[in-house]
C-alpha cells in the first residue's frame, strides 16, 4: 500500500489517456456482462439441469408423441427412480408475441422433479383441487399481471378442446418462484388429466418423460436400457441426460457459447492492443523517472512490480466498472423485454470477468514491465 | 586512522557501439576524504558524470576498483548495488528529477519506501529533510507550483532523507539563476560543514566550485589538476 500515491500518480499524469483506457475496458467487460446474460437467457435450465435427471423423448423427434403407458413401464427399469411426463401445449395468450410455454403435468409429482420450482404448499393442494387449475412462473406472471384468482384464456395452436374450440381456460391456482436465478420463471404449468380429457384426438399421448435414476453415474446404463425396453416397438424412444437435451435444444439457435467466445476474443484482443500501447506509451514516457527510482535504490523488480500494479490497477478499475454496471443493468431487467426466459449475469461468469481483469492487467503490464526491469538506471538518466 | 571514504584504483570506462569502443576513463586515480566537499571539473565530455555514475554504482567500470568505505563497489551483484545505493548514496541531479505527479513531501519520503520505517515516521523523517532544506511551507506542493531553486532543495531533501555516506550531485546548479544557485550551493556547504556530508559535485562553473574545499580537474578521461580552495 506504501507505493499506491506512486501508482496512483502516473496514473494521473495523463488523466485523459487514463480515462479512455479505463472506458474501453469498461466497456469491454460491460459487454462481457450482457453476452453472459444473453447465453443465460439461451441455454436456459443448463446450467441448473440435473444430473440425475434424464429426458426421454420419441427416437424420430421431439414432436412425435410417446404412449402415457410408457409411464409405468419406464418406472419399473432398474436405476429409475422416478419418472414424470410433460407435453408442449404451444399455445398464445392474446398475441402472439406473449410467448411463454405451457405444459400440462402431474402436478405433485413434476414439483418433486424439479424442486427448484417452489410452490407454497397451499398452491399445490389448490391446483389439485381444481381440475382446471393452472400455477405460472413469477415472471410471466409480473410481465401479464396474473394473479391468483385470475381465468386465463389460451390460444390453442396445436390442441383443440373436444367440441373443437381452440380456447382453453385456465384458472390462476398458483405463481411459482425459482430456488435458483437460473431457474425458468415464465413457464405456466395445468393440469395432464383436464388436458387429456378435454383435448381432441391423440389422448393417452404425452410429449416426453423425464425420469430421476438413483444413482448419477448410472445415467447412460440406465438411459440405454430405456431405449432397449421401447426397441422394435411403434413408439421407439431416445433417452438421454436433461443437460445434454437442453444443449441441444439450445443449439437450434446456434452454438451461442462459440458465438460469444468469438465476440469476446476480438474484443478482449482488441482491449488488450489498446491497453497494452497505452501502458507502453506511459513506461516510455516515464523512462527518465524509472531511472530516478532505480538510482535511489529502487530494485530491478520492484521497478516491474510497480508497472504491472499499474496496469492491473487500470485493469480492475476499468473491469470493476464494467462488470458493476453490467450488474446493475442486467438487474434491472431484459432490455428485450422479455425474449429471454432468464436474464441474468451468473455468479460464474462475474467470477470468471474478475479473472479476465487480472489477466487483461498481467498481460497489458508485462512487456513495459519488462522494459522497466531491464532499463539501465545510466542509460535512463542519460535520456533526461 | 585512514579518513579516506572513496578510494579509486586504477579507473577505466569505456562504451562500445559495435566494433567501435570509445574510452572515457583511462586509469583514474582518486581518492576523496570523509567530510570532504570535492568540486569536479572539466568540459564537456570529460567523463566527470561517467566518473560520478561509477561511484554512484549506477555504471559498472571496465577496469579498476572503487571502494566506498568497506565496500568495493565492482564486487557488488546487481541486487546488492541497488541495495547499497540506496543505504549510502544520495543523488542531486541538475534537473532536480522530481517525480511530477507527487508533493513535495511525497517526492522526499520515496527512499524511506523502501525502509521498514512506518507511514508517520517516514512522514517526520521527510518533513525534517524539507525543514532542512528551508522548504517546511511548501510540504503539499508539486514540482510544477515550485520555482527551479525549491524544486532542487526538493531534490537534495530527498537525497539527503535516509542519511547516507555520500552526497552525489550532477550539476546541481547548472539548470538555476546566480541566485538560487548561490542558495543551493549554500545548502550542500551547510549540509558539508555543520553535518559533516561527504559531497562530491560535478560542475562547469568555476563560482560553484569555489566553495568545494577541494578542485578535480578532468580531461579526456584523465585527471589532470587538483587544487584545494
Amino acid at each position: 500500500m506504501k507505493f499506491f500515491p506512486l501508482i496512483w500518480g502516473s496514473l494521473k499524469r495523463r488523466k485523459l489517456r487514463t480515462a479512455l483506457t479505463v472506458s474501453s475496458i469498461a466497456a469491454a467487460f460491460l459487454l462481457y456482462g450482457y453476452l453472459s446474460a444473453i447465453r443465460s437467457g439461451i441455454e436456459v435450465g443448463i446450467p441448473i439441469a440435473g444430473q440425475d435427471r434424464l429426458i426421454v423423448r420419441h427416437k424420430i423427434s421431439l414432436i412425435q408423441l410417446l404412449p402415457a403407458s410408457y409411464l409405468g413401464r419406464i418406472e419399473k427399469i432398474e436405476g429409475v427412480k422416478q419418472a414424470v411426463h410433460s407435453t408442449w401445449f404451444g399455445g398464445i395468450y392474446q398475441d402472439a408475441k406473449n410467448f411463454f410455454p405451457q405444459i400440462p403435468v402431474n402436478p405433485a409429482d413434476y414439483l418433486r422433479m424439479y424442486p427448484e420450482f417452489r410452490l407454497p404448499p397451499a398452491q399445490l393442494e389448490a391446483w389439485e383441487r381444481k381440475r382446471t387449475g393452472a400455477v405460472v412462473g413469477r415472471k410471466t406472471a409480473s410481465k401479464f399481471g396474473f394473479k391468483v384468482g385470475d381465468r386465463v384464456p389460451i390460444q390453442g395452436t396445436i390442441w383443440r378442446t373436444a367440441g373443437g374450440a381452440t380456447t382453453w381456460e385456465f384458472d390462476i391456482v398458483g405463481i411459482y418462484e425459482g430456488a435458483d436465478p437460473a431457474a425458468d420463471e415464465t413457464q405456466f404449468f395445468f393440469r395432464y388429466d383436464y388436458f387429456d380429457e378435454a383435448r381432441m384426438g391423440a389422448r393417452g399421448q404425452v410429449g416426453w418423460y423425464i425420469v430421476r435414476v438413483e444413482d448419477p453415474a448410472q445415467s447412460e446404463a440406465v438411459a440405454r436400457k430405456i431405449d432397449e425396453e421401447f426397441a422394435n416397438s411403434p413408439a421407439e424412444t431416445k433417452a438421454e441426460s436433461e443437460k445434454a437435451f437442453m444443449q441441444s435444444f439450445a443449439k437450434q439457435v446456434g452454438d451461442i457459447g462459440l458465438i460469444i467466445k468469438a465476440i469476446l476474443s476480438a474484443v478482449f484482443f482488441t482491449i488488450l492492443l489498446i491497453a497494452g500501447n497505452t501502458m507502453a506509451q506511459g513506461v516510455r514516457e516515464r523512462t527518465g523517472e524509472i531511472g530516478v527510482l532505480k538510482a535511489i535504490g529502487f530494485c530491478n523488480r520492484l521497478a516491474m512490480g510497480l508497472v504491472l500494479a499499474e496496469s492491473l490497477l487500470v485493469a480492475a478499475i476499468g473491469g470493476g466498472i464494467g462488470l458493476g454496471l453490467a450488474w446493475v443493468l442486467i438487474s434491472m431487467g431484459d432490455p428485450t423485454g422479455g425474449a429471454f426466459p432468464v436474464f441474468y449475469f451468473p455468479i460464474s461468469d462475474v467470477v470468471m470477468g474478475a479473472v479476465l481483469v487480472c489477466i487483461l492487467g498481467l498481460a497489458t503490464g508485462l512487456l513495459p514491465g519488462l522494459s522497466a526491469l531491464r532499463l539501465q538506471v545510466a542509460t535512463a538518466l542519460r535520456r533526461l | 586512522m585512514n579518513d579516506s571514504l572513496v578510494r579509486i584504483e586504477n579507473l577505466s570506462k569505456e562504451f562500445q557501439r559495435g566494433s567501435e569502443v570509445t574510452p572515457v576513463l583511462a586509469g583514474l586515480r582518486l581518492e576523496i576524504r570523509r567530510g570532504e566537499f570535492l568540486a569536479l571539473m572539466g568540459p564537456s565530455g570529460s567523463g566527470k558524470s561517467t566518473l560520478l555514475n561509477l561511484i554512484g554504482g549506477l555504471d559498472r567500470p571496465t577496469r579498476g576498483s572503487i571502494a566506498v568505505g568497506e565496500d568495493r563497489v565492482e564486487t557488488l551483484s546487481d541486487s546488492a548495488l541497488t541495495a547499497w545505493r540506496a543505504r549510502h548514496i544520495g543523488f542531486v541531479f541538475q534537473f532536480y528529477n522530481l517525480m511530477p505527479s507527487l508533493s513535495a513531501l511525497k517526492n522526499v519520503e520515496l527512499p524511506l519506501l523502501l525502509t521498514h520505517l512506518s507511514s508517520s515516521q517516514r512522514r517526520k523523517h521527510a518533513e525534517t529533510a524539507l525543514e532542512i532544506v528551508g522548504l517546511t511551507h511548501r510540504l503539499k506542493h508539486y514540482p510544477h507550483q515550485l520555482s527551479g531553486g525549491e524544486q532542487q532543495r526538493v531534490g537534495i531533501a530527498r537525497a539527503i532523507v535516509t542519511d547516507p555516506t555520500l552526497l552525489l550531485c550532477d550539476e546541481p546548479t547548472g539548470d538555476l539563476d546566480r541566485k538560487s544557485g548561490d542558495e543551493i550551493l549554500g545548502l550542500l556547504e551547510g549540509l558539508n560543514r555543520q553535518q559533516g556530508k561527504t559531497v562530491l559535485m560535478v560542475t562547469h562553473d568555476p563560482h560553484a566550485s569555489a566553495r568545494a574545499s577541494r578542485i578535480v580537474h578532468l580531461d579526456k578521461g584523465r585527471l589532470v589538476q587538483e587544487a584545494v580552495s
